[in-house]
């Protein structure tokens, strides 16, 4: 399994941190949307970004993946700069879904998880290997029997599902999720961060930006609270005790009996 | 001076001994056609211009769904169209250097740096300004066409007469040497999307997905839109300038009323746009309508049998609706049937 070979990739590793964000300030025009942030996601670890809507989480996310210059600070992925970065295979991303608006695209499931291993195929041919990893894959995320469908044809779970399948096919160490349940219903909302918790369990590093807080400190190891600047980081009950929330997101938060609502 | 250093280049383009086999094979393409009209007593077989229209036919229904079907995924239907307008123009430069030096440039030769000089200027001012829009396109499209007029209508006397064809396409005037720039256009785009498949699937799919996985997404863009322009260029033959784009449009909307995956997708706008260009070609020589406006008219009848069909598909297939998704490890099919809950 891709899990295995990725925690043997791990124990070669010297320990560098996957994700190391030091003083990380970028802006358009001349507002900053990340002041002066410093990140650091070790391996193994669940981190969860949180923060109010405009409050830089994604614009952290495309630094830290190499997407972005920073104006000031720097951005290390996997202990290279992440802007230079060339193991592209060792990172999993999984945004909101890109088939929800207008894409009416012909592609079934199991094209896209093969996507996957485009990274190591280069400009070569997809192999017979590359095929039982994309097999291997939507089994372990519980969709193979969907492989033929048409990705329209999904619901948003399993399309996220989808997503998830593409960076395990690829052995992703590291896997960045941004705001990966928009769209998706309560129930495969669940069920998705249940597949996390399996994934993390198997030795994969999940960083992850999500609105619903209550999911993120339920699931999450770590806790990053973010507007603008980073407000809180550490452990997800201290998290939900602190006043961190309030100041982050100003007056807007609501605490009601079954979480934390904004 | 010059028009001897144009008559260099226009000789290595086109007298090689690379075009000399192209030719032959031409010529023995030909001669297979015109056999088989013989048995068959095909009349429009008997004539060598229709042996040539057969073939450019046949390369272009193969270069610009393939082409296409990357475009119109990614919401790019109109570049070719834009395209198009340019490839004219250097149509246009090309007719006009020659009366004016009395030089020989094919302007199919002159179309095809033009278009491709057009197609980066777009994708330049794609990145530089951030955004495709149709705007940049219109613009692109009507600068083009302008300065193609203008050309024209500069030096009148000896350019009109053969501009129809240009706009409209003409079966007639398809000549061994265009045929033999065909094959080399189509050897070019296929070997490329071959290599560059996967890159150009990740990228069409999704840009920002692509750029994580290390895919140069500029890069391919213009790679892409460079393609473009040599298909405009090289359908432009048959199509004519005001119709060529809808080779690369049409017909891929067909197929992706039918099939499900990209590779299906891709197999399928091929083969229905052969389908429209042997229909289209066979109707045009004998009803004398012009080729162009006939490929399109019977791709639109495809395209519209096709939005049936897909609809008949789409009907049987929401009989057997998606099971629901368990847990992570869960068996998949304990759960009850759900709808899909956002389409």
């Amino acid at each position: 399994m891709s899990e295995a070979s990725n925690a043997a990739r791990g124990s070669q590793d010297d320990g560098a941190p996957l994700v190391d964000v030091r003083g990380l300030t970028f802006g358009y025009a001349a507002a900053p949307v990340v002041e002066d942030v410093d990140l650091r996601v070790d391996r193994g670890e669940y981190v969860g970004i949180v923060g109010p809507n405009g409050s830089g989480k994604s614009t952290l996310l495309r630094l830290v993946l190499g997407l972005h210059e920073p104006d000031a600070g720097s951005a290390e992925l996997l202990g290279h700069p992440a802007r230079a970065f060339a193991e592209r295979e060792r990172v999993g991303y999984v945004a909101q879904d890109v088939t929800e608006d207008e894409k009416r695209m012909p592609i079934t499931v199991s094209e896209v998880v093969l996507m996957g291993r485009f990274p190591h195929a280069g400009f070569g041919r997809v192999t017979a290997a590359d095929r039982d990893r994309v097999r291997d894959a939507l089994a372990t995320v519980g969709i193979e029997h969907l492989a033929d469908r048409k990705i329209t044809a999904l619901s948003g779970g399993q399309r996220q599902r989808t997503y998830i399948a593409r960076a395990l096919a690829g052995e992703a160490e590291l896997l960045v999720l941004d705001e990966p349940t928009v769209g998706v219903d309560a129930e495969s909302v669940d069920a998705f961060f249940d597949l996390l918790d399996g994934l993390v369990d198997d030795g994969i590093t999940v960083l992850l930006v999500e609105h619903d807080i209550g999911a993120v400190i339920e699931h999450a190891s770590r806790v990053v609270c973010l507007n603008r600047e980073v407000y809180f980081d550490g452990d997800p009950a201290a998290f939900a005790e602190s006043d961190a929330l309030d100041r982050a997101y100003g007056t807007n938060i609501r605490r009601e009996e079954g979480g934390i609502v904004t | 001076m010059i028009s001897a250093a144009a008559a260099a280049v226009s000789s290595v383009l086109l007298l090689s001994a690379p075009f000399d086999l192209l030719s032959r094979l031409v010529g023995l393409w030909s001669d297979g056609l015109g056999w088989v009209g013989d048995r068959l007593g095909i009349a429009m077989l008997e004539y060598v211009f229709m042996h040539h229209a057969f073939l450019v036919g046949a390369l272009i229904a193969v270069m610009a769904p393939l082409i296409g079907t990357f475009l119109v995924h990614r919401q790019l239907a109109l570049i070719g169209d834009a395209l198009a307008h340019t490839a004219f123009a250097g149509v246009a430069v090309g007719l006009f250097v020659n009366s004016l030096l009395g030089t020989g440039i094919s302007p199919y030769v002159t179309a095809i740096v033009v278009a491709v000089i057009a197609a980066l200027a777009i994708e330049l001012i794609a990145e530089t300004t951030d955004a495709y829009n149709d705007v940049s396109m219109a613009i692109v499209l009507s600068t083009g066409f302008a300065l193609g007029a203008v050309l024209i209508s500069l030096n009148t006397g000896g350019l009109a007469v053969g501009i129809n064809q240009y706009l409209f396409g003409n079966l007639s005037t398809v000549s061994r040497e265009n045929a033999v720039l065909l094959i080399v256009l189509f050897a070019i785009v296929s070997l490329v999307v071959t290599v560059t498949y996967k890159q150009l699937l990740y990228v069409t799919f999704d840009e920002t997905a692509a750029r994580v996985a290390g895919i140069n997404v500029p890069w391919y863009n213009r790679l892409m839109t460079t393609l473009t322009a040599l298909v405009v260029v090289g359908a432009m033959q048959i199509m004519g300038v005001i119709l060529v784009a809808a080779m690369l449009v049409v017909p891929v909307a067909a197929a992706a009323q039918l099939a499900r995956g990209f590779r299906e997708a891709l197999l399928a706008s091929v083969v229905l746009a052969q389908i429209a260009v042997v229909a289209g070609i066979t109707l045009s020589f004998n009803y004398n309508t012009t080729a162009g406006g006939t490929i399109v008219l019977v791709a639109v009848g495809v395209y519209i049998v096709a939005v049936l069909a897909g609809k008949v598909q789409s009907r049987r297939a929401s009989d057997e609706v998606p099971e629901r998704v368990g847990g992570a490890r869960r068996a998949a099919d304990e759960g009850t049937a759900e709808r899909p809950t956002d389409d």
